[in-house]
């Protein structure tokens, strides 16, 4: 690892950023709507994302989703529409361009040959919505079972409607063209093997499907979704912040930066901004998570080579937080500590000696750790030169988080787009060199120790205040006041019932969560119950890319990659 | 005070049932695997490590191999994908076996009440111990493994397990 990179993020002003191109070269071919969408026809829309891609430097893909309108209150032009979201290589804009689909036949050109991450996030829309991608290599179900009927996030699909499942999907239909492609007309020589979905380290329910020649894998086919959980159709018949306990469960190893996450994108499209001392909170608690979310990846990265020590060194810091989280929260691993508008409550009396004993565990934690594996020959061995990612694919494969940043780009939403005082903290970023698992682990090591002073900053400078924002729309009253007089009462009983109420648009934020960009899509109609909520998790990309990662290279080396891009099945699968 | 031929021995030897004998040993040294999806995976973690640790129980071993262990932790959310993994994974593991379900999710789908988690892995296997929580505390794992030892404290080595007539959603 070093403090150099190839490619920084530039700074240049908004005005500059605009996808020019784009807009002169379709100048009356599209529209803006009211949430700053573009709206394309769907005839262009290859032509439309080719422009930007290519003459407008848009060349990341975040995500693309379907909108069922089926439900909706307002008129629209169709029944379906989709959406692209895409960033440039500057990383401060993001455009979205939406189009609307033809009823008659729900059909629409893939762009997977444009975008390598296309791929999978159309096979999803395929799945969840019943969205035909023309000319797409592989449109089969991504998150639901072979046997599923029907696409369950169309608004007709009744939500408890569930299908038993009988038999696994055997993945040959994708193993035996890519064989071919490789040379192998027969197979009888390989040997066919399946890492997961239960395999210690599998880390958790990932499934890869391997072709051997002996130890070296020739080929490989991931599958996906065997931890799939409908948050994003459980939020459409919640109100906002029953949903943030569904967020806990995202990435479970760092639940309260989901929750924050959630949070601040509907406070974004309420217009809100928490009060200081919630935003000292939040950077407080969310860098704490990012410490733990660090070390679990970590210490399991470090078993899966055989270094059964480490884990104790770094799961024991661990426990130190979990015990301080439930002081604060309630919880040990799903504290649902935050609310849209602030916290449930504020810090307790000798938090800070509390931390302070963490943060003193983490060191010494981390300190250890690294004094028994960093001139240690068998983890250089083991990790250098190991499942490389290089700068440029990285870029290309949509990756983000410290997995983007081991491969030498530094970007860090906390730097490019700050929010929550992030701009007046003195921190790093730490990139690496090469991409391989070495840099990615360092990367981490490294991200701990800017987090500690990052926490030890807010922690001088929080001030006092209120931790939720006055406004009897958004926060509970005061139980004195719910008790005490029937306003507080019906205020209350409101706020419970109904939700809080959100304005009609179609939002997308994003903070950096502890693997990278954790982002909401979030469509609101007005009510107290968002209309359809699609989360953009970090690890998506990822695991799209491991199964040519780890082509050609060995058993025990895919292990190791899986471990470090710290795929959460959680997150991952929804 | 021991009578006939134990009393000749004196403390040298121990007389017992034999099915005492072997739901002592057998309690002792549960080797579990863990069948670990989600969230309460992470927490079985901490139950493993030197806090907690499970191995003051004797089941510390875990297997990584279903044909090794005759405990099985269900631990996370089990969808109706993962279904006929778990009902595989459940048979290759050879009798006497027990099973505890860990978390709202594993028990009864927890607060997943949709189209694609299983409300409840009971449909599939059968469970021995039901631990309540999303995620249970270590402390409730440690208990759920104190109350297999109850069970295995009664049984008989003669008598097949209840368990066995067990008939599953996935059963042909
Ligand atoms: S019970 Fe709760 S903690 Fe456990 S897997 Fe389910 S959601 Fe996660």
């Amino acid at each position: 690892m070093k403090a150099s990179s190839k490619i920084v993020p530039q700074k240049i002003s908004k005005a500059d950023s605009m996808p020019k191109h784009f807009e002169a070269s379709f100048a009356n071919r599209f529209s803006k709507d009211e949430n700053n969408q573009y709206i394309i026809a769907q005839q262009y829309i290859i032509e439309a994302i080719t422009c930007l891609q290519i003459e407008d430097n848009f060349s990341i893909l975040l995500d693309i989703t379907a909108i069922d309108y089926l439900t909706c209150k307002h008129e629209c032009p169709s029944r379906f529409a989709l959406v692209y979201i895409l960033r440039d290589t500057s990383f401060l804009q993001t455009v979205r361009i939406k189009t609307y689909l033809h009823d008659a036949k729900l059909e629409i050109q893939s762009i997977s040959s444009l975008f390598a991450i296309a791929n999978w996030a159309e096979r999803e829309v395929w799945d969840q919505y019943g969205i035909c991608f023309t000319n797409h290599p592989n449109l089969k179900r991504m998150l639901n079972h072979k046997e599923f009927i029907g696409h369950p996030l169309r608004k007709d699909y009744p939500i408890t409607q569930g299908q038993f499942c009988t038999k696994t999907d055997d993945l040959m239909d994708e193993m035996i063209p890519k064989l071919e492609n490789k040379g192998f007309t027969s197979h009888e020589d390989l040997m066919f093997l399946n890492l997961g979905p239960a395999h210690p380290a599998s880390h958790g329910t990932i499934r890869t499907f391997c072709a051997l020649e002996g130890e070296t894998i020739i080929s490989a086919v991931a599958e996906i979704g065997y931890l799939h959980r409908g948050f994003e159709k459980s939020c459409e018949n919640h109100t906002y912040n029953q949903i943030i306990p569904y967020t806990d469960r995202l990435n479970y190893c760092s639940a309260i930066l989901n929750n924050i996450a959630f949070a601040h994108t509907v406070e974004g499209m309420l217009g809100v901004s928490v009060p200081q001392r919630a935003q000292f909170i939040r950077v407080l608690i969310g860098e704490l998570s990012r410490i733990i979310d660090h070390l679990v990846c970590l210490a399991a990265n470090l078993v899966d080579m055989g270094a059964l020590t480490n884990y104790w060194y770094l799961f024991n810091p661990r426990e130190a937080v979990y015990d301080l989280l439930s002081k604060l929260t309630g919880a040990r691993l799903t504290n649902s500590y935050m609310r849209i508008g602030g916290m449930a409550h504020d810090l307790y009396d000798g938090f800070n000696e509390d931390l302070q004993e963490c943060i003193k565990q983490i060191q010494n934690g981390v300190a250890d750790t690294l004094s028994l594996i960093e001139h240690n020959r068998i983890f250089h061995d083991r990790t250098q030169d190991v499942g490389v990612i290089k700068a440029e694919k990285a870029l290309n494969l949509g990756l983000s988080g410290p997995n983007l940043r081991a491969s030498g780009i530094a970007y860090d939403i906390r730097k490019t787009a700050p929010y929550y005082n992030y701009e007046s903290f003195d921190f790093d970023i730490a990139i690496g060199s090469v991409g391989d698992v070495y840099d990615r682990m360092m990367v981490r090591f490294e991200e701990i120790r800017q987090s500690i002073r990052i926490i030890n900053q807010a922690m001088k400078q929080i001030p006092q205040g209120p931790i939720l924002v006055a406004d009897n729309a958004i926060s509970l009253p005061d139980k004195k006041d719910v008790y005490g007089n029937i306003e507080g009462l019906m205020n209350q009983f409101k706020l419970i019932y109904e939700g809080v109420k959100v304005p009609a648009m179609e939002y997308y934020n994003a903070i950096e969560g502890a693997n990278g960009e954790l982002g909401f899509y979030i469509i609101s109609d007005g009510s107290g119950t968002p209309y359809k909520v699609k989360v953009r998790p970090p690890c998506f990309p990822a695991m799209a890319a491991y199964a040519d990662i780890i082509e050609g290279g060995m058993i025990a080396d895919a292990v190791l990659t899986l471990g470090s891009l710290n795929i959460v099945a959680g997150e991952l699968d929804r | 005070m021991a009578v006939g031929a134990e009393a000749i021995f004196g403390d040298s030897v121990i007389t017992t049932k034999l099915d005492n004998a072997i739901s002592w040993a057998r309690e002792s040294s549960m080797w579990p695997y863990i069948f670990g999806t989600a969230c309460c995976a992470i927490e079985f973690m901490s139950v493993a490590s030197s806090k907690y640790d499970i191995s003051r129980f004797g089941a510390e071993v875990v297997r990584f191999s279903p044909r090794q262990a005759d405990l099985m932790i269900v631990a996370g959310t089990i969808s109706y994908k993962q279904g006929p993994i778990l009902k595989r994974i459940y048979d290759q593991m050879s009798e006497p076996k027990w099973v505890i379900s860990m978390g709202a999710c594993a028990c009864s789908g927890g607060f997943y009440d949709n189209y694609t988690t299983m409300q409840g892995i009971d449909a599939i296997i059968p469970v021995d111990v039901y631990v309540a929580g999303c995620p249970p505390r270590p402390e409730g794992i440690l208990d759920a493994l104190m109350k297999i030892q109850e069970i295995q404290k009664n049984e008989s080595i003669i008598k097949d397990r209840t368990t066995k007539n067990f008939k599953g959603r996935l059963d042909a």
